[in-house]
């Protein structure tokens, strides 16, 4: 039995099967991703006053990650926009350029991590607050590259605060028994870093899936635009529907976790 | 909604974003002492871009006014 409306839409919803099934999909998302935005404004509103840690993230970083994803969006409409005028050879150049920019948004994001795994905080018992990056750690002492910081903005300060003042940091070695806490800016670190690695983890897994999804119809899956091109072009069109709504997510994103 | 439809969405958000953080990166990049070069850099930037995403929705609208917004 032919299922219907793969290709053509219904009369009355004007749609066919795969753009209902994506939009309904995308309708399941939109309510995830306002479950963790919320929670992040009702945290950040309800904390105390000076408390909340800001300048953790690298604006210049997040600024390119931007830049790779507009691009992407970009690159998939022209692609689509390509194939429906039967320019195959277009579609598969831009849609190349597409997951080539996932790549990068995720490689990119992977150094962010990095740098947030290598980047340390430490009380001492009498009250100091260092922070900076790694270098060495053993039973006897820790070595960090950073600066001290200033102990009643400790808890809301990061490294860029400090190198805005011309404190781009120094190699400081601290006692392991003078250490009261050390902990990396990972997920464990704060609140902030907590919901920061939710919602990007989040959406990268979700970059990663829409990659796929592209790369899938754009190599093993170009068969079907020989055999049945119409429902080909509805695929690419469903896919760069999910795209624009992961790109949609970051462009909410980068403003509310790296500025404010 | 169809791509057509989306991609609009989509290129109002990023241009109110690309606007939005040229604000922002003039405003931090001004108000510290001294001004903060890289701050002002990508202001300039982002607005260049923002007056871009603007010449192509243009672009964008008239290269498919016949497809469908649905």
């Amino acid at each position: 039995m032919e299922i219907p409306y793969v290709v053509h839409p219904r009369r009355d919803t004007g749609l066919y099967n795969a753009k209902v099934g994506i939009w309904l999909f995308l309708a399941s998302e939109v309510m995830l991703f306002g479950a963790l935005f919320s929670s992040y404004i009702l945290l950040r509103v309800g904390a105390e006053a000076g408390e909340w840690p800001t300048h953790l993230l690298n604006v210049p970083i997040g600024t390119v990650n931007t830049l790779v994803l507009i691009s992407s969006s970009v690159t998939v409409v022209l692609g689509w926009a390509a194939l429906k005028v039967g320019n195959f050879a277009k579609y598969r150049a831009c849609q190349t350029i597409t997951v080539l920019c996932a790549c990068a948004f995720v490689g990119i994001k992977s150094y962010e991590y990095n740098d947030k795994f290598h980047h340390y905080q430490v009380i001492t018992k009498d009250g100091k607050v260092f922070d900076g990056h790694l270098v060495s750690r053993d039973k006897e002492a820790v070595v960090l590259h950073g600066h001290q910081i200033d102990a009643s903005k400790g808890k809301a300060l990061g490294v860029r605060e400090a190198s805005r003042h011309g404190d781009h940091g120094k190699e400081i070695e601290i006692k392991a028994d003078d250490i009261k806490k050390i902990d990396n800016y990972g997920p464990a670190h704060n609140t902030y870093m907590s919901i920061y690695f939710t919602l990007t983890g989040l959406h990268g897994l979700h970059v990663v899936a829409g990659a796929l999804v592209i790369a899938y119809i754009l190599w093993p899956g170009a068969g079907m635009y020989k055999t049945d091109p119409e429902r080909y072009i509805n695929r690419v069109e469903v896919s760069g529907l999910f795209w624009h709504f992961v790109d949609l997510v970051w462009i909410f994103l980068f403003p509310v976790l790296y500025l404010l | 909604m169809s791509l057509k439809a989306i991609h609009i969405l989509f290129i109002i958000a990023s241009t109110a974003l690309c606007f939005g953080f040229a604000a922002w990166a003039f405003w931090t990049g001004s108000h510290e002492e001294p001004a903060n070069r890289l701050n002002l850099g990508m202001g300039i930037a982002s607005a260049v871009l923002g007056v871009a995403l603007v010449v192509y929705g243009r672009y964008f609208l008239k290269k498919l006014k016949d497809v469908s917004y649905l």
